[in-house]
């Protein structure tokens, strides 16, 4: 099961956060530096995936900016690792310029993606769909 | 046509066809968001940002309330708010404004609005509740895209309760012609499954059209479901199993439109998907694994693109494989498979490598073998990941022979984690395999003492104690005790004596415990040289507490000779002023037993550790005392539960409906907890029979045999099932050092490892060798099943297996109030001592002395009588004859029907009141006896009951009003359930006039058990079916399960229908239906599931609270049986 999902840049500062497990809101920012130091420390060579606390984390990183995402134990790290790809394949997609000032839209298509910590949708035209119409709409 | 419609019809192509069509993203880099964005990207310290949030909140909070802030602006606020709460800033005032958003915004505003709302409320945030109407008028919207958003949104979070409202709506949309819309119903109503799957019960079968549904998105999102349901229960979906696989070939067969592909592969997280509901169902069952076999096989041949994404499919595959029953042919292509994820260069497919030889090894060790240099190599790699997931494996793969290198590799490990969780969790496998495959005493102490070092106070606390239970238990052979109990405490002088202050507090009160128990093994230690030792920890600065109470308990146990008696004298001298307590006691205890070694030989028997320890747990001995002070006018002692009752009852006006509520706080809290010791006492020290009684009370009284075993820990007790092995225990010889055994074996292991390159430096190949001996020779054979060639050293006795169980387990942090029963056994006759001038049982006068000073102390007793009819069966022999000339004054139409037993509730010199009850089939009869015991006759008698949870009414055609001397006059009441409680009560009073005399009253209770208003309810399984499904009141819990013959859930079912009188309706399988109906016509429905041993019950019943008072009962009757 998958526990968040995090974009932070370089300097550690979170950039989109979503939690499919409850995490009080006080408690979130020291759970993100300590998630974000463990993934910014290590090297290029090692593995994509780190042990943290009682689940793993998965991050890939592209350019300045980091994806983290908590998936429990039984979780297969790789496709997780393969689900990020596909995320970032999907906001290319969408989107032509820098992403970080649509936060609102990230969250929309990361919310047609995984639902209560669960992949529910993968396929790239689809998972775009409802967000393009809502696009349509507000122009027409 | 209205405008809205007309604008979703625009939009529909692009949302129906699924044409690609890039959004045309915002610029908004000159937005308020960007600015704020890019006003924190160039802040340097955590305080200028915090004072930005807060002025940018402050900001967003003067214009979300401001009337001219348009939807556009509100839309941008939220997103502004919702980055501050990202930040970790509270925007609580922002929460209503999201739900008004999401109600009244259009399209992209109103989907933010959703947003803001799933991103700021958690799922039982109160606010949700005004989302519901939201929700249900977009569900009938004719615009597409607003369905979409509320289906999305409802998917995410809803109110539990309020899934009623938009659940038949939600249905609809399964018959939707666009396939958006049926996906997202299906993952609604999944949605549902998780938080109250009892609410979808009823449309199963549509999880099934959803399946088979012609839209590939369509079946995938209705998958989340089935594996959730199979993972609760694969049996009641095997055939479905076909179906999964016909699917999974198609996928994999490349059947789906071109869009599901990731990289050229077809739907990869679908078929992830597949693999793991296929190795659910293929567990443990081979006719359904054969079916997956072929589709298996094809899935390992496709996927042979070199992509991350192939590697993780094939991953999922490969650990399917090794679940489902085994064919040896897939297996050694599972095998080649995991040969190329370990042998690649890619870090995170070595990662991934290791991982599934970690899952594998456990059936097929010989794997292990296979890939031994890499392994090697892993072991020693920079990443700690690797190396971390390396020792894994080689847990898993740890036997006799191999232990020492193993677990030297594991500690070396620990010695460099910083990582808390991974301390925890490498020092209690170090500790299980040390028990489990230790190859002497030395080496067993020495490893436990680095695990007691290095897993300080973090490690889990059933490690010390299982390790001292293991000590104090013993083994077959008493030489061998006596060996390992000795080594210990030489070994720990000897850590004392060096540098005691380094140690963890946990280990020092291991310590503290085996030199107390043990330290006189040794013949060349002197008591007073372990209680200098040990006085030497008192004095430490950072010794806690606790561990001082383990140590001042300790030397209670050594005080012997001149010296050590004058070191107790010391220690006494320094704590009996101490601040804490506990510690007073102790030294307190410490002096007083000092001086009588007498005393003490009896309190603290040597080797008291083998003999079975007596506990009198209910307290009877706390009996005169109890007395005592209920005659001196203490209140008497009320069960927590009862007194939480009282408060829920006393409480005006109760805004927490269910706080309180009986069922939360009996869930908490076992039977055994609420029939307390002192409860027991309490009738005992009535009945003045308090040794008896604690006997006869049967199933109510904690037998705790051998409570000396305090260190319980269920996972090794099944380790110790072969017994037969004993013969082999000592074979590992314990003088031969790992690389002697590492020659000795080396031969052996070399055999079977083709892999094994020429040139690979010696030290790494004698590790290898040392590392994968005896994995070789048993492995080519066995396959499936870890079959445990070496005998365990440590094989505990027999007798320890009953034990470890439940109720006797204690912690050592519970050690330090009450620590362990030899001092309870202390406190027990400390406190004998003094009571010694008080008549430990109570006579019979005494009771009644008890009653005419103190009327309402009465009633309590009583009433705690009639909770317990099994005591008071023993002990009412005096009554008798009362009883039987009491029963002749039953009314007519009751005589020939059984009676419960006539109870007294209340009597003083001139009136004696008691009642009985019989159950009819539409109601209870309740009789109350009214005895003038005194010379002249009772007049202008009134008798008034009343209840809160029963109705009552008269039989008796007229109240009786006089009652002549040394006569019975009856009142007959028939008794329905107006509101189900656990224990009903009936509260009465009873004036009256002697002749001559002013008005008098006496008060009663009497409390009647709900069960005796329960009768059975019989209907067919269809007249079950519909009136399961108008039911709203449910609860679910877990059961025991009796299991005592072939069929537990006949068994259980037949017990409950025996006590309770409920009505078995069917029984299909390991699933049963029961009815019952509390009198009158208030029917309670029961569905009783067999699950991971224990019954798993589903109580519906249209009456609230019903379901959680039978459940109680059912409870009760279970933990009675």
């Amino acid at each position: 099961m998958i526990r968040f999902v995090l974009m932070v840049n370089r300097q550690g500062q979170t950039r989109l956060s979503r939690y499919y497990t409850p995490v009080d809101l006080n408690r979130r920012a020291a759970l993100e530096a300590d998630v974000v130091r463990c993934c910014l420390n290590r090297k290029k060579d090692q593995c994509s995936f780190v042990e943290y606390q009682d689940f793993k984390l998965v991050y890939r990183q592209y350019a300045a900016l980091y994806i983290v995402v908590g998936v429990s134990d039984g979780e297969n790290e790789l496709s997780i690792y393969e689900l990020v790809h596909n995320f970032v394949e999907v906001l290319d997609k969408y989107f032509s310029r820098v992403i970080m000032f649509n936060l609102d839209r990230v969250h929309i298509i990361l919310d047609e993606m995984i639902q209560n910590g669960h992949i529910v949708e993968t396929n790239k035209n689809r998972i775009l769909a409802p967000l393009s119409a809502i696009d349509k709409m507000a122009d027409g | 046509m209205s405008d809205v419609v007309e604008k979703t019809l625009t939009a529909l192509p692009s949302l129906l066809s699924l044409d690609s069509q890039p959004g045309s993203a915002k610029l908004s880099s000159t937005s308020k968001l960007g600015n704020l964005i890019r006003g924190i990207t160039e802040l340097t310290s955590k305080h200028e940002e915090e004072k930005l949030i807060q002025r940018e909140l402050t900001s967003i909070k003067d214009q979300v309330s401001s009337p001219n802030t348009s939807m556009r602006q509100m839309k941008e606020l939220m997103v502004r708010a919702i980055y501050c709460e990202m930040l970790g800033y509270e925007a609580s005032f922002s929460y209503i404004h999201a739900i008004k958003l999401a109600q009244q915004g259009s399209v992209l505003d109103k989907r933010v609005g959703y947003l803001a709302v799933s991103l700021f409320l958690n799922e039982s945030h109160e606010l949700l509740l005004l989302l519901v109407n939201t929700v249900l008028k977009d569900l009938q919207s004719t615009n597409l895209i607003e369905v979409c958003m509320a289906l999305t949104v409802v998917s995410q979070m809803f109110p539990k309760d309020m899934i009623p409202a938009i659940l038949p709506l939600v249905e609809d949309k399964l018959n939707h012609p666009k396939e958006i819309i049926r996906r997202k119903a299906v993952l609604a109503l999944y949605k549902f499954y998780l938080i109250a799957p009892n609410q979808v019960q009823h449309i199963h079968n549509k999880f099934r059209k959803a399946l088979c549904d012609k839209d590939p998105g369509v079946m995938t999102a209705s998958l989340h479901i089935y594996l959730q349901l199979i993972k609760e229960n694969s049996e009641g979906y095997k055939d479905l199993t076909a179906s999964f696989v016909t699917i999974l070939k198609q996928v994999v067969g490349g059947k789906l439109p071109m869009d599901f592909n990731y990289h050229s592969v077809p739907a990869p997280w679908l078929q992830i998907q597949l693999l793991r509901i296929l190795s659910l169902l293929g567990k443990n069952d081979q006719s359904t694994s054969e079916i997956m076999y072929e589709v298996l096989d094809e899935s390992l041949r496709r996927a042979e693109m070199n992509h991350n994404i192939t590697y993780a499919i094939l991953y999922e595959c490969v650990k399917c494989i090794y679940t489902i029953q085994p064919k040896s042919e897939l297996l050694e292509k599972a095998a080649k498979c995991i040969g190329n994820f370990v042998l690649s260069p890619k870090i995170n497919l070595k990662y991934l490598g290791l991982k599934a030889l970690t899952y594998v090894v456990q059936q097929d060790p010989k794997l292990a073998l296979q890939h031994q240099m890499t392994i090697i190599e892993c072991l020693d790699h920079p990443d700690l990941i690797i190396k971390r997931e390396t020792l894994e494996l080689l847990f898993r793969i740890t036997n006799g022979q191999n232990v020492t290198v193993i677990v030297e590799k594991m500690l070396d490990f620990l010695r460099i984690s910083k990582d808390d969780y991974t301390t925890i969790d490498l020092v209690g496998k170090v500790a299980e395999l040390a028990e489990k495959y230790a190859p002497d005493n030395e080496w067993f102490i020495e490893t436990m003492n680095t695990v007691f070092s290095l897993g300080g106070d973090m490690m889990q606390p059933d490690i010390p104690n299982s390790f001292l239970k293991l000590l104090s238990e013993g083994f077959d052979s008493d030489e061998e005790d006596r060996k390992l109990r000795l080594f210990a405490v030489d070994s720990y002088v000897s850590l004392l004596q060096s540098e005691p202050n380094k140690l963890p507090q946990r280990f020092l009160q291991v310590i503290s415990w085996v030199l107390g128990e043990y330290s006189h093994l040794s013949a060349e230690l002197e008591p007073a040289t372990v209680m200098t030792l040990l006085s030497k920890l008192l004095d430490l600065k950072h010794t806690s507490s606790e561990t001082k109470s383990w140590v001042l308990m300790a030397m209670t146990k050594l005080c012997e000779g001149g010296v050590a008696i004058s070191v107790a004298q010391d220690i006494y001298e320094t704590h009996s002023s101490s601040m804490d307590t506990v510690l007073r006691q102790r030294a307190q205890e410490l002096q007083h037993l000092s001086q009588d070694s007498e005393l003490r030989g009896r309190v603290l028997p040597r080797d008291a550790g083998l003999m079975p320890l007596e506990v009198d747990s209910s307290l009877s001995f706390l009996d005169g005392f109890v007395s005592e002070a209920l005659a001196a006018g203490a209140a008497p002692y009320k069960p927590p539960h009862q007194r939480q009752e009282e408060l829920a009852q006393a409480k005006a006006l109760s805004l927490e409906p269910y706080s309180l509520s009986l069922p939360i706080s009996m869930s908490s809290c076992s039977i055994a907890d609420r029939q307390s010791p002192t409860l027991m006492s309490m009738s005992s020290g009535l009945s003045g029979d308090s040794t008896d009684l604690s006997h006869k009370g049967g199933s109510t009284t904690l037998k705790l045999d051998g409570v000396k075993r305090v260190w319980g820990r269920e996972g090794y007790l099944a380790q110790r099932e072969p017994v037969e092995e004993t013969a082999q225990v000592e074979v590992p010889s314990p003088l031969r050092s790992p690389s002697q055994q590492a020659e000795a074996d080396s031969t052996q292991s070399q055999t079977p490892t083709p892999t094994v390159t020429p040139e690979l430096e010696q030290d790494k190949q004698q590790l290898a060798s040392s590392l994968f001996v005896g994995l070789g020779s048993q492995s080519s054979v066995c396959l499936m099943g870890k079959s445990d060639p070496t005998p365990q050293r440590f094989r505990r006795k027999a007798q320890g297996r009953a034990s470890s169980s439940g109720a006797s387990e204690k912690t050592p942090t519970s050690l330090g109030s009450t620590p362990s029963p030899v001092d309870n056994l202390l406190c027990n006759s400390l406190l004998d001592s003094n009571l010694v001038s008080e008549p430990t049982n109570q006579t019979p006068q005494a009771s009644q002395s008890l009653d005419t000073t103190n009327g309402n102390c009465h009633e309590e007793l009583t009433d705690v009588k009639e909770n317990n009819p099994s005591l008071i069966h023993n002990n009412e022999e005096p009554d008798k004859p009362k009883d039987l000339c009491l029963s002749s004054h039953l009314p007519t139409e009751l005589s020939g029907l059984s009676h419960s037993e006539i109870t007294p509730l209340c009597s003083n010199q001139s009136v004696n009141l008691s009642a009985c009850h019989v159950q009819k089939e539409d109601s209870l009869q309740l009789v109350i006896f009214i005895f003038n015991s005194s010379d002249s006759a009772l007049q202008q008698m009134q008798l008034q009951v009343d209840s809160g949870e029963l109705k009552l009414s008269l039989i008796t055609d007229s109240p009786v009003e006089e009652v002549r001397s040394h006569s019975v006059a009856v009142c007959h009441y028939s008794v329905t359930v107006k509101r189900p409680s656990v224990h009903v009560e009936v509260l009465g009073m009873l004036s009256y006039q002697l002749p001559g005399g002013t008005p008098q009253t006496i008060q009663f209770s009497h409390k009647l058990p709900l069960t005796t208003f329960i009768r059975p309810l019989t209907l067919s399984t269809e007249e079950y079916g519909s009136m399961w499904l108008a039911f709203s009141q449910d609860t679910k819990q877990n059961l025991t399960l009796i299991n005592d013959d072939q069929d537990p859930l006949t068994t259980t079912l037949n017990v409950l229908k025996k006590k309770l009188q409920l009505h078995v309706v069917e029984i299909i399988g390991v699933e049963g239906i029961v009815a019952c109906q509390l009198v009158q016509d208030q029917p309670c429905l029961m569905h009783c599931r067999v699950h991971a041993g224990t019954l798993a019950v589903w109580l519906r019943s249209p009456v609230p609270d019903l379901p959680d008072c039978l459940l109680y009962h059912c409870q009760r009757a279970l933990q009675e049986h």
